[in-house]
């Protein structure tokens, strides 16, 4: 049990990783990632949707008529975002502000709703739950990393603290604007893709189509 | 009697979107009802440090509310005639509810609504610092309207003039992030420093707006121009139109007024 539980805690952070293997949540990761205070809450956020939307709808899934399956898990993530939200609000202010719409687009995220149709409609709840926590973390690294490298390499400074004196404070350091904008996070994203496929060539994809070679005696 | 039913059936269907329905409401009401009054605390707090660092205060290592306790007044505005008022304590005056409540506000005409508040409030609350001499310093108005998708509430600071501005600061909006959110950008609302709110001291009617393509810095109304934000035409009308109507004849333009000639 002890062996399974940690199997199913540590796939998706490196080995099925849902934003580096499944390519799902981008947009988010887009978003929240300028900071790496905003970044975090947003990982914490996403870990308690997934982990908690998983428990409830593993624990009821014997239950779910299947006609209204998608509905019902989307009415139980629409009610923990929106408690989720609700204790942003109440508790960190001002990252809630910063956050703005996003917490709220957790609804949209697609891990949530792939891991409850995927895992919790089929597992008992206690493994379901730690599949939500595990995605999450999966998330969460992704998260921190790209966070991590706009911040201090666009602002100069992690969690706020000053890393690197600006040229503008009489430092060294000339803040890299484009760190700030959202492809940025493309791009380390793509980066960190590349790296984990080229250290885990299993990930590597088939390639769909590939380009038929012309022999020269073929072209007219 | 759960067990003996299909989960197909109509029945067990509806039985579970009901219940699932139940559950999640209460739920999700619980948690609003419950974390309001902490959430209530945090946008006062809000508010006071939006006050503040429009009006551009120094905090000098104090907390918010004790800055906001030593160095601003508080005053209610007859807003139909320009002056001051104490018929309602501006302690506890809450301007947003009494907006809302018909025997304390008026509709406010189509014609003349540009920025689609609907209603207009009696008294409005606003801010004072002041001098070493005792002379008004600061005046912080409270101004709103709407934007693209949302109310944008926020400050507009003022010198003791009543002309020229120190900051515009939005505490609360829902305008796209990126786009109509960059009202929130330190770099744009650093522009609104030192504009003129109106051409000449006997003028009612504002000249400040946002203009789109960039301010022209040696045309002389370039003064009473502020960058619009791009990719958010929408949000910038807004903008413009709130201070427009907020500092005419309908909003605080008769208190300026009043103030400028010491009969406020």
């Amino acid at each position: 049990m002890a062996e399974s539980t940690k199997k199913i805690l540590a796939e998706p952070v490196f080995d099925n990783n849902p934003i580096a293997l499944q390519v799902l949540g981008i947009c988010s990761a887009l978003a929240v990632t300028t900071k790496l205070e905003t970044a975090l809450i947003m990982c914490l956020a996403l870990t308690a949707v997934t982990a908690f939307s998983n428990l409830f709808i593993s624990l009821i899934r014997n239950h779910i008529p299947s006609s209204i399956r998608i509905i019902v898990q989307m009415t139980i993530i629409a009610s923990l975002v929106i408690v989720v939200d609700q204790v942003l609000k109440a508790f960190a202010y001002d990252v809630a502000k910063q956050l703005s719409v996003f917490v709220g687009l957790i609804i949209t995220n697609c891990i949530v709703m792939g891991r409850a149709e995927a895992y919790a409609m089929k597992n008992p709840p206690w493994p379901s739950f730690i599949d939500g926590i595990g995605n999450g973390l999966g998330y969460s690294v992704i998260l921190i990393v790209v966070g991590t490298i706009r911040e201090l390499l666009g602002s100069g400074s992690l969690l706020g603290f000053k890393i690197l004196p600006l040229i503008t404070d009489g430092g060294w350091y000339t803040p890299n604007g484009l760190l700030l904008l959202p492809p940025s996070a493309f791009f380390i994203i793509g980066l960190f893709i590349w790296a984990l496929r080229t250290k885990k060539p299993a990930q590597i994809e088939k390639p769909d189509y590939q380009i038929h070679a012309v022999h020269r005696t073929e072209v007219v | 009697m759960l067990k003996n039913l299909s989960n197909d059936s109509i029945a067990k269907t509806l039985i579970v979107a009901v219940a699932l329905c139940l559950v999640c409401s209460i739920v999700v009401s619980g948690s609003a009802v419950y974390l309001r009054p902490l959430q209530n605390a945090n946008k006062a707090l809000d508010k006071q440090r939006n006050i503040i660092s429009v009006a551009g205060i120094a905090t000098g290592g104090l907390s918010v509310p004790q800055v906001f306790e030593q160095h601003i007044e508080a005053r209610v505005v007859d807003l139909s005639t320009g002056k001051f008022t104490d018929a309602v304590d501006a302690s506890s005056y809450d301007q947003r509810k009494a907006a809302k409540d018909p025997a304390r506000s008026e509709a406010v005409a189509r014609d003349i609504d540009i920025a689609s508040i609907k209603r207009r409030e009696r008294y409005a609350t606003v801010y004072l610092t002041h001098n070493a001499q005792g002379g008004i310093d600061r005046i912080i108005l409270p101004v709103r309207g709407y934007g693209l998708w949302s109310t944008l509430w926020g400050f507009l600071a003022v010198e003791g003039d009543g002309n020229t501005v120190i900051g515009l600061s939005f505490y609360e909006h829902a305008e796209t992030p990126g786009l109509g959110g960059e009202v929130d950008n330190p770099a744009w609302k650093a522009l609104w420093s030192g504009k003129q709110v109106y051409a000449g001291t006997q003028t009612v009617q504002p000249a400040i707006a946002l203009v789109k393509g960039g301010v022209d810095a040696s045309q002389p109304q370039a003064v009473h121009q502020v960058d619009a934000l791009s990719g958010a035409t929408l949000t910038s009308r807004g903008v413009t139109n709130l201070l427009q109507y907020w500092l005419g004849e309908q909003g605080f333009s008769p208190f300026l007024q009043n103030l400028r000639e010491g009969r406020a």
